[in-house]
């Protein structure tokens, strides 16, 4: 794929792992296995230098260890010089600049709770109707002519619409948005300039959102967090720009990640596909088997203070890589956890994160992929991956597939 | 049977809601409690234990098997 960075190979996962190698990125549960069994805690002095673990009560332990490992920065790979100085001196003088998720207590809490009930099941549950009409009308621009890519034709199309659709912005923009995401999340992780780049489009574009509402409020997501309170103050514009750029990014990548990788999944196991399609009812348990299978997000931390886990000792100024992916494929913690079982009865899979910083959009997320999948098994017909070579997939910190194209017969 | 959430485990996953919305609600921010103070209809046991079984926290338990 043209837009992999260049990585050179690597010898010894244990001390030189590579997240953005492009085998790992493909299939990196070989890795995690060898790991856990040879050097759990792994290392790293590429991309600025982080541990990597890999079972699942490693992960348990480090998020627990609060405020030891900060959440200031949940992108590993250092930013820019020029970046740097940027976020440095925002910060002196705002604080936390996308809170909840780059918060740590005290501040993280307030600003949990104001964006909770946006996601809340009561909430999502009002966005079911749109979500459906959206996924039958992406799926009637392919659907007669027999073959389609799951990832650029369906997926990616789902996940920017519907947080526009929560946040009260232009789904037609749609484009943009996932243009702006792959920017800062998929490009921007080795590509400093991109990062800067789409960073200043995103705050730009809502501020203007921000400003326009100051003036006229609307019934909308912008507009309650305009009027919201923390600690008794309203939130000045850079923090009702900043959660609003959160919930944006968050909201798009990671999802039509996961969307992408189940169709895939089913793409390429006719069993699967075939059992789902016998027995819809395990399609929520089937959705919890695709999020712990293909886990898409790995968060980063900072370590502030002197921390032991599972006997590595790591230092003031380390970054950890939250490798909830990896957890979830330890045997330790999953029966046969190299085999995706759409009825998995014990899953505590951790694909969203754990603890205080569990991701706040994890019911939408559920309920884009419910509904994504349940429309497409409803109209499509049995399908099968086209050419298993033209798969693409993006990685690092958010891993999933980009380019599916799939057949079915013509209806 | 009864069961029960730990409040300080719960960080609002919403698992056991999904997996049994009689067994448990959840607030506007996902902190989940077991309805009817725990108690377990006779006949939805299997689905208890799948909630405790599912919670990415540990947060759900059995305090009486009766």
């Amino acid at each position: 794929m043209t837009d992999a960075p260049e990585t050179c190979p690597v010898h010894d996962w244990a001390t030189d792992y590579d997240i953005f190698d492009p085998g790992y990125v493909r299939d990196p549960a070989p890795v995690w296995d060898e790991l856990r069994e040879r050097c759990p805690i792994a290392h790293t002095e590429r991309w600025g230098g982080s541990w990597m673990p890999t079972r699942y009560e490693d992960l348990q332990q480090l998020v627990k260890m609060v405020p030891a490992l900060s959440s200031r920065s949940a992108v590993v790979v250092p930013p820019s010089p020029e970046l740097r100085e940027v976020l440095v001196a925002e910060a002196k003088k705002y604080g936390s600049e996308n809170p909840p998720i780059t918060a740590d207590p005290p501040e993280h809490q307030p600003f949990r709770r104001l964006i909770l009930p946006f996601f809340s099941p009561r909430a999502v549950e009002e966005q079911i109707p749109y979500t459906r009409e959206l996924c039958n009308s992406l799926i009637d621009g392919f659907a007669g002519k027999g073959e389609a890519d799951a990832a650029a034709d369906y997926a990616q199309q789902i996940t920017p619409r519907v947080i526009a659709h929560v946040l009260g912005i232009d789904p037609a923009r749609a484009d943009d948005f996932v243009t702006w995401v792959r920017g800062i999340l998929e490009l921007g992780q080795t590509q400093p300039e991109m990062r800067i780049k789409y960073r200043g489009i995103i705050r730009d574009f809502f501020q203007e959102m921000v400003t326009e509402r100051r003036r006229n409020p609307r019934n909308d997501a912008i507009s309650t967090l305009i009027e919201a309170e923390v600690a008794g103050e309203k939130l000045d514009d850079y923090k009702v720009v900043g959660v609003c750029f959160l919930l944006l990014v968050a909201g798009i990548d990671t999802t039509w990640s996961s969307i992408s990788a189940s169709l895939l999944h089913f793409a390429t196991h006719p069993q699967d596909q075939a059992r789902l399609r016998a027995e819809p009812e395990l399609l929520p348990m089937a959705v919890e088997e695709m999020l712990r299978f293909y886990s898409p997000v790995t968060m980063g931390r900072k370590v502030m203070e002197p921390v032991e886990v599972g006997g590595v000792d790591m230092k003031p100024g380390d970054k950890v890589l939250l490798n909830f992916p990896g957890a979830n494929r330890d045997p330790a913690a999953f029966e046969k956890p190299d085999e995706v079982i759409l009825d998995r009865k014990r899953n505590r899979h951790m694909a969203f994160g754990l603890g205080i910083h569990r991701c706040a959009g994890s019911n939408l997320a559920r309920m884009e992929m419910q509904v994504a999948l349940r429309t497409w098994f409803e109209r499509i017909g049995p399908f099968e991956l086209v050419d298993p070579d033209a798969v693409t997939w993006a990685g690092g910190q958010v891993r999933g597939p980009r380019t599916v194209p799939v057949r079915f017969a013509a209806a | 049977m009864r069961i029960k959430v730990d409040p300080d485990l719960c960080e609002g996953h919403n698992r056991c809601f999904a997996l049994a919305p009689d067994l448990f609600e959840v607030d506007d921010y996902g902190l989940s409690s077991a309805v009817n103070d725990g108690v377990v209809p006779p006949g939805r046991e299997e689905q208890a234990r799948l909630a405790i079984d599912n919670c990415p926290e540990f947060a759900i338990s059995v305090v009486d098997e009766d």
